[in-house]
């Protein structure tokens, strides 16, 4: 209860219809905005000349903020003035209006579909001051002195990357104003499912991928059989996954780029759960043999096995530590889902979680510090995390039958599946539960998203 | 009565005991498994249907949330198709185990595995042999309906048994 009294507080009512292009399958709407989200403000970038890009850069950078739920984008229609350069700003006029920072921008065709894009971010917090803040990007000198420039950068750019662009400008703020590095130039893999008859199983199942907005969305893989357990490799151009194509478990790799696939492993019952190692050489997998489902790490390049859990219990969903010596796994050696982490230079296992009779598909934050994971409570199935120094559970989330939670790869932000109208959509929270937002598709179901590494 | 609750003592009692996927032949799990199998269902032999011959076309069988025992309504049935099986060496089948989409995916998928092994042993033990047999899981992936409720989870908690061409 206290969970969604929490929530009511913090209840937003901004609704994006930025997504409607044709290409966005996913609208956002962001249904948890934190009381204490940065105020700033993306002044709509000028045109100085030509024919209007693809993209208005502002707009996708200002979805991209609000998204991360750290700031609060002020309105465009309640802007009164529009720079586009810092030196055309009035700062009292954005600091009475709570500002905390600017993004002013111009935009100038340049022929063969090419555009100069100049952005500044401007800090209104510090007065028309001359004095430069410590590690501020002031690399266009002319404007330097003046406002107190965050970030001031010149692009050159093919109109058909243009909303790659944006992505990178809402990045470089996204850094420039938390400290942490943004993951809006990432993607997100993830499963939907079709049903031609709701009274019979699904009719057709794709591995798509998709911008980290969910714009941009392609197949990577059509089946008229389940596919799950879509896992990114560390350097983002290939993905392994499950498939049942052949009437039966099978974990593939596929080429991003290409599309080419190979089969990895076919072995008699359950080929679950692939998890690339951080250097990307192995995979930890579920085999079962007919048997019992358990962790081994797959050589890639070799093909060997090396089993890693042992038992009769069913031990799954293995996830690597980022240091890549130990790995966590979900068991339900202690007769429910619970999670556990086995040190593979002894194979010695050791329990993480004590807390709720159901704890499952876990995975760690990059720094190392906390865990994120299906968490049973009462009774609904949320998102939550675990902190390894406090073992302080903390649920996320106020939805239910929350499932596959996947990390940002700045650890920020944690993207999972849940049901929301009767349908399964995906969701994003973030890592301190205080943002909440909902992508529901067009049509079917969406689950088991996967946040892509970092791609540059 | 006796021998029905011997039975369901077994196979509570038997969690390793279970069959090998034999479609790709693979050598180790399978075999030792079906000399596990043959050692129980020797003691079993003459265990007898209560349902009759009629249930042989029911093949679906529910599941309480979680859980693996085959509920006592459906012996009946399963044991009509395991004679059926043993009566006519040359029929294969394949038995799907599935769940409903509460909780993690691929534990659901270890879940589902255990359901079909449960009834795969059932099979065995009124004398169909494991190479008649093949298992597959698959989770909360493959659901009978669409649906996020408690009507829906219900009609996918389920494990199959699917006669290969050539039919029952």
């Amino acid at each position: 209860m206290m969970k969604y009294l929490k929530y009511v507080g913090l209840i937003f009512t901004l609704c994006f219809s930025v997504l409607t292009h044709a290409e966005g399958i996913l609208n956002i709407e962001i249904t948890q905005a934190k009381d204490a989200a940065l105020p700033v403000a993306i002044v709509p970038f000028k045109l100085d000349g030509g024919a209007p890009p693809a993209q208005d850069i502002a707009a996708v950078v200002s979805a991209d903020l609000s998204r991360s739920g750290e700031f609060r984008v002020m309105p465009t229609h309640m802007m009164r003035q529009l720079p586009s350069t810092p030196a055309q700003m009035e700062i009292p006029y954005w600091r009475v209006l709570g500002m905390q920072a600017v993004l002013v921008g111009s935009v100038k065709a340049q022929g063969n579909g090419s555009y100069q894009v100049q952005v500044a971010l401007v800090d209104t917090t510090q007065g028309q001051g001359q004095r430069a803040i410590p590690g501020a990007n002031t690399d266009t000198a002319a404007i330097a002195p003046g406002p107190n420039v965050l970030l001031s950068k010149e692009f050159l750019v093919n109109n058909r990357n243009m909303r790659a662009l944006a992505h990178h400008i809402s990045d470089l703020v996204y850094e420039a104003l938390t400290g942490y590095r943004g993951a809006f130039s990432t993607q997100l893999a993830y499963v939907t499912v079709q049903f031609a008859n709701p009274k019979k199983p699904p009719s057709r199942y794709v591995l798509e991928i998709a911008d980290s907005d969910g714009y941009n969305p392609r197949p990577l893989l059509t089946s008229k059989e389940p596919i799950m357990s879509p896992s990114w490799s560390p350097n983002g151009k290939q993905l392994a996954y499950v498939s049942f194509e052949r009437n039966r478990a099978g974990i593939y790799v596929s080429d991003i780029e290409t599309g080419n696939r190979r089969l990895l492993t076919s072995y008699p019952g359950i080929n679950g759960a692939p998890a690339w190692s951080p250097d990307g050489r192995k995979l930890a997998v579920v085999l079962s043999y007919g048997k019992v489902p358990k962790v081994y790490l797959l050589d890639i390049a070799s093909g060997k096995l090396q089993q890693v859990t042992f038992g009769s219990s069913i031990d799954t969903e293995p996830s690597w530590m980022p240091d890549g010596k130990s790995l966590i796994f979900t068991s339900n050696r202690g007769g429910q889902p619970q999670v556990y982490q086995v040190d593979l230079a002894g194979n010695s296992v050791k329990r993480l979680t004590f807390q709720g009779n159901y704890n499952a598909r876990a995975s760690v934050t990059p720094d190392g510090t906390k865990m994120v994971m299906i968490h049973r409570g009462q009774g609904d199935f949320n998102i939550a995390t675990l902190d390894l120094s406090t073992n302080q559970v903390s649920v996320l989330t106020g939805t239910s039958l929350d499932e596959s939670p996947s990390l940002a790869p700045n650890g920020r932000m944690v993207i999972y599946a849940t049901v929301d109208g009767g349908r399964r959509v995906l969701a994003g929270v973030s890592i301190d539960g205080r943002v909440g937002l909902l992508l529901p598709a067009a049509s079917g179901e969406v689950q088991e998203p996967a946040w892509s590494p970092f791609l540059s | 009565m006796f021998k029905k609750t011997l039975l369901t003592a077994l196979l509570v009692s038997a969690p390793l005991l279970m069959v090998g996927c034999v479609s790709t032949g693979d050598k180790g799990a399978a075999d030792s498994v079906g000399s596990n199998a043959d050692a129980y269902g020797s003691g079993v032999d003459n265990v007898k249907s209560e349902f009759g011959e009629a249930t042989l076309d029911e093949r679906t069988f529910y599941f309480d949330f979680d859980r693996s025992e085959i509920k006592p309504e459906y012996m009946g049935a399963i044991e009509a198709n395991g004679k059926n099986l043993a009566n006519h060496p040359q029929k294969r089948v394949r038995v799907e185990g599935h769940t409903d989409e509460r909780g993690s995916r691929e534990y659901n998928i270890a879940l589902g595995e255990r359901r079909a092994h449960a009834v795969a042993r059932v099979l065995m033990l009124e004398g169909a042999k494991h190479d008649q047999i093949s298992i597959v899981s698959y989770g909360a992936e493959r659901p009978a309906v669409q649906g996020h409720n408690e009507a829906a989870w219900a009609d996918n908690r389920r494990a199959i048994i699917e006669y290969e061409a050539g039919g029952q």
